[in-house]
């Protein structure tokens, strides 16, 4: 932001700019120079922010009418179903407006990983995309437990439990984390004070993560540094806006689907019984954006070691830009990188199957395969890649492949020749 | 764009084929025509009737109904009773009010407001009238049940004697569309059971039909008008879209881009 020079037009303006300069923050906003060749798959960023706000909006709403008690709470659930006033949308927004958060952030990291965005010098923004996203799994986990029906209770159970893997301590955690002994009222009006907190959390570290993202700007699907601004680049306001507009509305449409049509197809129906103690469900699931951690989890026999391999399975993101060891960001240019991305979104994508399954047979040697690959994936395929890959030319500037076409390339400077 | 929709696509067929592959190794259920599944799907008002008369007159005897308050059978989008229909409903129960000016408990007709009368006093007693299992509460049973209304409609009519080798204990009974096979419910329901009003003829699988079909209502009461409001909703955003679309593309045509 501090490449940039602004004065407000009124003297009023002025005035208030040099005592605070929020104009100077619109006016760079407004401008922020933007690669304009971004693909769709660069919209996910402010589809995410509308996430967010829809979630905090609908929430506040909702704590107005929800009562955190273990007695209450599933009962003042079906009070806001049935006699608040439109409390049954605003509910369902909640519940298939986390869905969407996920599906959308899903995206939004696979995005990065294809086209290298992580990498320097963009690691503090990746680095807080990773705080964040942990703490939207936070955020979701205790928000499903709010409601109190059979799921929320029992997955709230197995997912303390795994604290008592820790040697030594771990018991006395899991006991602190409940404030008793069991799951009960005092574990539902913690989990609902930071289900209120971390949101706002969340939101805190969505600004750091821009103001990191507009110190080098955008990455780009050509994945190479553009000079701001110039023939490579559009202002924001109004290229960006619209299009993120556009995406957004597309996005909502399939949100509106789930709201309006399908409701409760992403939740579980044992969720729809009161939680009870003493019946514990057939098959504890948690919500499918959680399930490739889930059967990583259940993957490994020894409960402590299960817990570290689903942490690192997070944790190692973080140390992706120092993992990825080729200098080239965009898939586009790593014909190899490009593969194995897609074997690792197939990996995953099978991972959250057999984690909606019965861990045994089948099922379970599939997720300890898949479990293995994902981890030599990042810690063997990654750097070695990196280093033995025979990349393709890079265009010099954005502009390039975009008006000339492939015989342009010819006269592209060769990356490779310049790394070796 | 085209390949950023291709490839968005895949990723939601695959995201939604365990959904799919779960159900399909279930049992069939047994299926038939729900007036309010799809788009403008509404209910039926007669179906809701019929089948608040079967909810009462045969599970209300074990069944509580606690989410549920007399003035909804009157409420727009429900069966749709006549107020005074349903201040007559309420009033054939008795509940328990009070304390009065004297301290005393004591027993009025019901109002509008009261919510429904339960068969028994607490989770303990219902129990112990029948034979230790607890006749679950039907406000939310459709949702909870992972078949939904296909799943109650078939459990209706899925009582048949066991097959040979199968044993049951005393007082449970085999239903081919339940976890497990064995309900300690018996069978609730036998062609001209109930008297209904509107001269339909009162066949079990009618009967499964029309209170399933009142249960799907008291678990989402609001379905009507979520169905009306989505559809407006969606169609205002798909014009939105197309609008923003042009304003986009106007908008991208002083860059060299395509978008």
């Amino acid at each position: 932001m501090s490449d940039h020079e602004y004065t407000p037009k009124s003297k009023a303006g002025k005035w208030f700019n040099d005592r605070l300069p929020l104009l100077t923050l619109a006016n760079h906003l407004t401008d922020y120079p933007t690669p304009k060749n971004l693909n769709y798959w660069w919209t996910f960023g402010g589809i995410l922010t509308f996430c967010l706000i829809t979630q905090i909006v609908t929430g506040l709403t909702l704590a107005m009418h929800y009562i955190a008690h273990a007695d209450m709470a599933f009962e003042s659930v079906e009070h806001i179903m049935r006699d608040v006033n439109y409390g049954w949308l605003i509910r369902y927004i909640h519940a298939n407006g986390a869905s969407m958060f996920f599906l959308a952030v899903y995206i939004h990291i696979f995005r990065s990983l294809f086209y290298g965005s992580y990498k320097a010098p963009r690691e503090i923004i990746w680095i807080i995309g990773i705080i964040i996203y942990l703490l939207m799994m936070a955020a979701a986990f205790m928000g499903y437990v709010l409601p109190w029906g059979q799921m929320s209770f029992w997955g709230a159970t197995v997912i303390t439990n795994l604290f008592s893997a820790i040697p030594l301590v771990g018991e006395g955690i899991v006991t602190w984390l409940w404030g008793g002994y069991s799951v009960d009222n005092p574990t539902l009006t913690r989990f609902f004070t930071l289900h209120y907190l971390i949101p706002f959390l969340i939101l805190g570290l969505v600004v750091l993560h821009i103001w990191a993202l507009h110190v080098p700007g955008n990455n780009n699907p050509v994945g190479i540094d553009v000079k701001k601004p110039s023939k490579d680049t559009v202002p924001f306001h109004p290229y960006i806006v619209i299009k993120d507009g556009f995406a957004l509305l597309m996005f909502m449409i399939v949100f509106a689907f789930f709201v309006f049509y399908t409701p409760n197809i992403l939740g579980h129906a044992d969720n729809y019984i009161e939680a009870d103690p003493l019946v514990t469900p057939a098959h504890i699931v948690p919500e499918w954006y959680l399930l490739p951690f889930y059967a990583i989890l259940r993957s490994v026999p020894d409960k402590l070691l299960g817990v570290i391999a689903m942490l690192s399975a997070i944790l190692i993101l973080a140390a992706l830009p120092w993992l990825d060891t080729s200098k080239i960001r965009s898939a586009v240019f790593r014909p190899l990188y490009k593969q194995f991305y897609w074997i690792l979104v197939a990996d995953v994508l099978i991972l959250g199957y057999v984690g909606a399954m019965p861990a045994e047979g089948l099922y379970l040697l599939v997720a300890r395969v898949a479990t293995a690959y994902y981890f030599l994936h990042f810690l063997v395929i990654l750097p070695v890649l990196g280093l033995k890959e025979k990349t393709l030319p890079v265009p010099l500037s954005i502009t390039e492949p975009i008006l000339g076409g492939t015989a342009n390339l010819a006269t592209a400077r060769n990356k490779e020749s310049s790394i070796k | 764009m085209k390949n950023f929709l291709r490839i968005l696509s895949l990723i939601i067929v695959f995201l939604a084929t365990p959904l799919s592959c779960h159900a399909a190794e279930k049992i069939e259920y047994l299926k038939t025509d729900w007036s309010f599944k799809g788009l403008f799907g509404k209910f039926d008002r007669g179906a809701l009737q019929r089948g608040y008369q079967v909810y009462t007159e045969v599970c209300a005897s074990c069944h509580s109904m606690k989410y549920l308050s007399y003035r909804n059978l009157a409420e727009k989008g429900g069966p749709e009773f006549t107020e005074q229909q349903a201040k007559a409903i309420a009033a054939s129960f008795d509940v328990t009010d009070g304390p009065n000016s004297d301290g005393e408990m004591f027993t009025r007709p019901g109002k509008l407001s009261d919510k429904f009368v339960m068969p028994y006093e607490n989770v303990k007693a219902a129990q112990a009238a029948n034979g230790g299992a607890y006749p679950p509460d039907m406000s939310v049973l459709v949702k909870a049940r992972g078949g939904g209304v296909d799943y109650i409609y078939s459990l209706l009519q899925g009582y048949e004697d066991p097959p040979a080798g199968i044993s049951l204990d005393e007082g449970v009974h085999y239903n081919k569309y339940m976890y497990g096979n064995k309900i300690k419910m018996s069978n609730p329901l036998s062609d001209g059971l109930v008297e209904y009003s509107d001269g339909t003829n009162a066949t079990v699988e009618q009967m499964s039909k029309d209170v399933t079909t009142f249960l799907m209502w008291t678990a989402e009461p609001h379905l009507e008008t979520r169905h009306q409001m989505g559809f407006k909703a969606i169609l205002y955003l798909i014009i939105l879209t197309i609008l923003v679309y042009f304003s986009m593309k106007r908008i991208w045509s002083r860059v060299e881009t395509e978008v």
